[in-house]
């Protein structure tokens, strides 16, 4: 089991996290134009890397707040924990 | 029968205490802190078990988790315990234990023909013997193999016994309880740090307690029992005992079980039988010790061949000869310390030592106190069937290869030494990839990967002075690095007799013209024999020989049987063990219950119950509940011996003619704030929401980003930034999570915040024609015309003094109002709607009259909401916004979602107006064409309509609008079932929706 570092609460174990997917896919904005191709790619693609890795994770049994979190998918190493609206290196 | 082979003056047992038990039915005594092995071994009993593929006779090897053959079943009360070591169990007054894997009993076992049919049993049998022909499988081969596989028999019965979960933090975790355990708690704990130390024994000192050594002018056993009185008393240090840490896991997580009441007889109800912790560790020690490795030799699985560790053991822990007349094999000096101890004890051993000219301290005295001792000699079979009676031993060549003198000598046991394994496999299951290291002949860790280190024996440190020096120094460096001070204790003297010198060499060559089966698995009955086959036909990695022929795959994964096999396979195939690598070590170390894994968590303590406010009035009132997500709701309310379909019927009926009522408490509530509520919303819900003016509501529609519909629901603007927003009560939380994600990831700009509400409000649908007359009486000082409060209006009012708020909203279709209030007084509102209806004819209605009703007005729910439905397939287009963009909007132009022929929610009514249709049931044009029939679509949701007294279903089917008036087939394999129906309008009942705004 994982031990994620929440920036709002320390260090909690996963299972008080849900996971959220690729943390890189920015949304296209409201009212704009897209083509089939690149709302496919917005809803459907996400990369799946072997190593480091964006991604989101839910405190929905903490503080409900989304996290970005860089971990590596193969080791399981956690590099850094970001809030939702940080910026990421 | 008398305990033979128990000795007076020595071991660790309490001789205050006399425990009876059974093994097999007959009785037998013990005494308190015997294990069922050792007290067995006092009576003379060596037969215990049959092999699982020959049935050959299985007594003890090990005294501990290694035991590969000493495997029973525990029984008490009708309850089974399978799979428990003998080694392990402790024994207590009343304990009954039974052999496994033999028929009709241990001492004569039919399936021991299987030994002199082994021709047929060869590497690989499983792949090889049960193939042709494939008739046979279902009749003769599997059930052949079922009753051949496995151990114990699993009881069927529901477990009674109580199992526990702990989550537990700390500093340091030390796995075991030896010299570099101790040690280095000792070291750690007087350095601040927060210790845990868990052995798996019921003894903490692991060899300490019977090695014959020297620590700070003490023996072994003094010198522990000081330390772990010391680290006890400590506030910062656990120590747990019984207690075996068998997973690492990622995170420097590890996972210990402790057997709490396993050695108690039941008598304290409420004491767990065992303990489940989950550990998080700052770092961990990893100090569990290494095991002996066996030699191989003819017929080395008779009973009375075990390892000389344990002999040892069996004399200074309990008391107890495992043979009066002991012969040693030995290739180091640890074969030596089990023959001085017999002969201290009054038996005389004779030593068989591979090595040509060996020499230490140890031998010396072993010599002095008048030891027969044999050099380059081996044991080339045991002899005797169920118990070893004598041994043909042989001179060896120095290049091992030839036996010479071979002569036949009497004994009742052979106590083996092949030197040590080290116990890696808490290293290796962290990530940690091990190296053979060529002293000692065996893998030991190489670099940590996560934030543990391996010390002692289990990191290869033979000697104890190495080891106790590796211990205080690790267990200091870990303390210091976490609490930064800087108390060291001193590291006490060491005086140790052995050396680590060895031979190596492992398995004794054939004499001319025997064929001894030697084994290198004893519980999976594997021999040198099916190593050479499996290489002879072609099988090279470490893994698929492991595969082929089971070797290390048993209970006891291999803990004396991998090192020898890896010895062999690369003696065979010319190359250097760490060529052949070793199979990968995963969890659990050794066998975990099911019980103690799953922990409290059965039955109806598997998730948490919710229950309504007004939960004991239903009760009362002889409601019969459903789960409704992890909710319990009303599904009807029972008069007399109605059924389920004659109460539902009575109630949804009741609510079409009088006025019903409905505990919606259940009905997920958030509280949407802030100055940007409204817009937050318009982009949430598919449909218009910047014009809704405060004390009106709308049913909304929210989409995910593909497209499908997410949930529905009824959302009133309060204030002016305040809105209510209801969800249907199995989205509740997913809805949550997902305005949570838009607000703080995708439009952090928007200032609104969202929390629920679902708990803080009770919440009763009042539905019927009846229900306005009912609201003006229990709200006489609210105005609640049609007028006063419309239809989707919404007003707060006073309840008999409570503070209440009404939605004038309906999901039956008739003209219908949700009050709510604090659920506090969620029941005084149920009652008072109850008793005031009375003159109304009220009468509650649960969720199966809920359901009729919102189906035959063509409401849809869940079972058309099924994930893969968008608003045009519920006929929900009409809320969808042409002019505003809003989550999942864009999906909903993409090809397949536009098609022509897309499916649609239509009615469904049996031509024959009498046959119910199930759910699920397909909608076909010909029931006889040829499968797989071409489906049009499925029942989604059925029903009896009380309205037209009929059955009514709703069912989602391609082009359902050009399908209407048509007549097709619903088909139900599963019920076998082939109904002729006609499609018609899915709003069956007052498609106007007249009712509602009345
Ligand atoms: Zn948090």
């Amino acid at each position: 089991m994982l031990y994620i570092f929440c920036p709002h609460c320390g260090s909690r174990s996963q299972n008080e996290f849900a996971y959220g997917g690729d943390a890189t896919v920015k949304r296209p904005e409201l009212n704009k134009e897209i083509s089939d191709q690149e709302w496919n790619n917005f809803v459907y693609l996400r990369k799946s890397p072997r190593g480091k890795h964006l991604e989101l994770w839910h405190h929905i049994s903490g503080c409900r707040q989304w996290i970005k979190v860089e971990r590596d998918t193969s080791t399981h190493e956690i590099f850094k924990t970001y809030k939702a609206d940080e910026l990421t290196e | 029968m008398s305990q033979d082979f128990r000795l007076d003056n020595i071991g660790m047992v309490n001789r205050n205490k006399k425990i009876s038990f059974t093994f097999n039915g007959k009785k037998y005594f013990g005494y308190e802190g015997d294990t069922i092995a050792s007290a067995l071994i006092a009576n003379g009993v060596h037969l215990v078990g049959r092999s699982f593929k020959y049935h050959r006779p299985r007594g003890f090897f090990g005294v501990g988790v290694d035991e590969p053959y000493a495997i029973l079943q525990l029984e008490r009360n009708n309850e089974r315990d399978p799979n428990i070591r003998a080694t392990e169990q402790e024994i207590f007054e009343g304990l009954e234990v039974k052999s496994v894997n033999c028929w009709p009993s241990v001492n004569f076992d039919i399936g021991a023909i299987n030994n002199f049919l082994k021709m047929f049993f060869p590497a690989g049998f499983y792949y090889k013997t049960f193939m042709w022909p494939p008739s046979f499988w279902y009749k003769i081969y599997e059930p052949f193999i079922r009753m051949a596989a496995g151990f114990g028999e699993a009881s069927i019965k529901h477990d009674k016994e109580r199992y526990e979960h702990k989550y537990e933090y700390c500093d340091l975790l030390i796995t075991g309880s030896g010299p570099s355990g101790l040690a280095s708690a000792y070291a750690a704990a007087k350095n601040g740090a927060r210790v845990i130390l868990a052995e798996d024994k019921p003894r903490y000192g692991g060899s300490l307690l019977t090695s014959d050594v020297n620590i700070g002018n003490q023996t072994g056993a003094e010198w522990s029992e000081k330390i772990i009185t010391e680290l006890k008393s400590m506030s910062n240090v656990i120590v747990k005992n019984r207690s075996q840490v068998f997973g690492y896991y990622d995170h420097n997580m590890l996972v210990m079980s402790e057997r709490i009441s396993d050695h108690l007889p039941k008598t304290q109800k409420y004491l767990p039988k065992q303990r489940l912790w989950y550990i998080r560790a700052k770092e961990v020690l990893i100090s569990s010790g290494s095991i002996e490795r066996p030699l191989v030799f003819g017929n080395n699985d008779t009973p009375g061949v075990m390892l000389s560790s344990a002999a040892k053991e069996y004399i200074k822990v309990y008391g107890v000869l495992v043979g009066k007349k002991p012969l040693i094999f030995t290739n180091n000096d640890s074969g030596y310390e089990t023959a001085i101890e017999f002969k201290k004890n009054g038996v005389n051993p004779l030593i068989l030592d591979t090595r040509k000219e060996p020499s230490s301290d140890i031998i010396t005295e072993a010599k002095n106190l008048g030891i027969e001792i044999k050099y380059s000699y081996v044991v080339v079979a045991a002899k005797g069937y169920k118990k070893v009676k004598s041994a043909d031993i042989a001179k060896i060549s120095d290049n091992k290869k030839d036996l010479s003198n071979i002569e036949n000598i009497e004994c009742d046991c052979i106590c083996v030494s092949g030197f040590w394994t080290p116990s890696i496999h808490l290293a290796s299951q962290s990530g940690n990839k091990s190296e053979f290291n060529e002293k000692i002949d065996a893998f030991i860790p190489k670099k940590s990967k996560q934030k543990e280190n391996t010390i002692g024996s289990a990191n290869g440190k033979f000697t104890l002075e190495e080891t106790i020096n590796e211990a205080f120094n690790k267990g200091y460096e870990v303390s210091n690095k976490i609490t930064e001070n800087n108390n060291k204790v001193s590291v006490p003297t060491v005086v140790e007799k052995k050396s680590t010198e060895h031979d190596k060499f492992w398995c004794v060559p054939l004499p001319k013209g025997k064929s001894y089966k030697r084994f290198l698995d004893f519980q999976n009955d594997v021999a040198v024999s099916d190593i050479e086959l499996a290489l002879r036909e072609g099988f090279r990695s470490i893994e698929h020989v492991k595969r082929y022929t089971t070797l290390g795959m048993a209970t006891d994964q291999g803990k004396t049987s991998n090192l020898n096999g890896l010895q062999l396979v690369s003696d065979i195939e010319n190359k250097v063990v760490p060529q052949v690598g070793h199979t990968t070590f995963r969890p659990p170390y050794t066998p975990v219950s099911i019980g103690a894994i799953v922990g409290r968590e059965v039955g109806k303590h598997s998730k948490p119950t919710r229950k309504s406010p007004m939960h004991e009035w239903h009760e009362k009132n002889n409601a019969v509940f459903v789960d409704a997500g992890v909710w319990l709701r009303p599904r009807y309310y029972k008069q007399g011996n109605e059924t389920l379909f004659e109460a539902s019927k009575r109630e949804a009926k009741n609510v079409r003619k009088n006025v019903g009522v409905c505990d919606v408490t259940t009905l997920g509530k958030i509280d949407v704030k802030g100055p940007d509520a409204a817009e937050f919303l318009n982009r949430v819900y598919t449909n218009a929401w910047l014009k809704l003016p405060v004390g009106k509501a709308r049913y909304g529609v929210m989409l995910r980003e593909d497209g499908i519909v997410m949930d529905d629901g009824t959302t009133t603007r309060i204030s002016e930034n305040h809105y209510h927003m209801t969800t249907t009560t199995a989205q509740a939380a997913n809805v949550l999570s997902h305005l949570e994600y838009y607000l703080q990831l995708v439009w952090p700009e928007l200032n609104v915040n969202v929390v629920s509400t679902t708990e803080q409000w009770a919440g009763a649908a009042i539905a019927g024609p009846n229900s306005r007359a009912l609201l003006m009486k229990l709200f006489p000082n609210t105005d609640v015309s049609n007028e006063g409060l419309p239809f989707m209006g919404y007003k707060e009012a006073d309840l008999f003094g409570i503070p209440a708020k009404i939605y004038r909203i309906s999901f039956s279709g008739e003209l219908a109002y949700e009050v709510n209030v604090e659920s506090d007084f969620g029941n005084f509102m149920w009652e008072k709607i109850i008793e005031v209806g009375k003159e109304f004819q009220i009468q509650p209605y649960g969720t199966e009259a809920l359901s009729t009703l919102r189906i035959e007005m063509g409401h849809v729910a869940g079972s058309e909401l099924d994930g893969r439905t968008i608003p045009h397939d519920a006929s929900l287009e009409g809320l969808v916004s042409k002019k505003k963009d809003f989550i999942g909007k864009r999906s909903l132009s993409r090809s397949a979602f536009t098609k022509p022929d897309r499916e649609k929610i239509v009615g469904v009514v049996p031509l024959d107006k009498t046959t119910s249709i199930p759910e699920g049931s397909y909608i076909v044009k010909d029931p006889k064409a040829k499968l797989p029939n071409p489906k049009l679509g499925h029942v989604s949701a059925s029903c009896w309509s009380v309205e037209y007294d009929n059955p009514f279903s709703l069912a989602i089917i391609k082009d359902g609008k050009n399908m209407i008036g048509q007549k097709l087939f619903a088909m139900s394999p599963l019920k076998n079932k082939t109904i002729p129906v006609e499609i018609v309008s899915s709003h069956y009942v007052d498609p106007e929706g007249k009712r509602v705004r009345a």
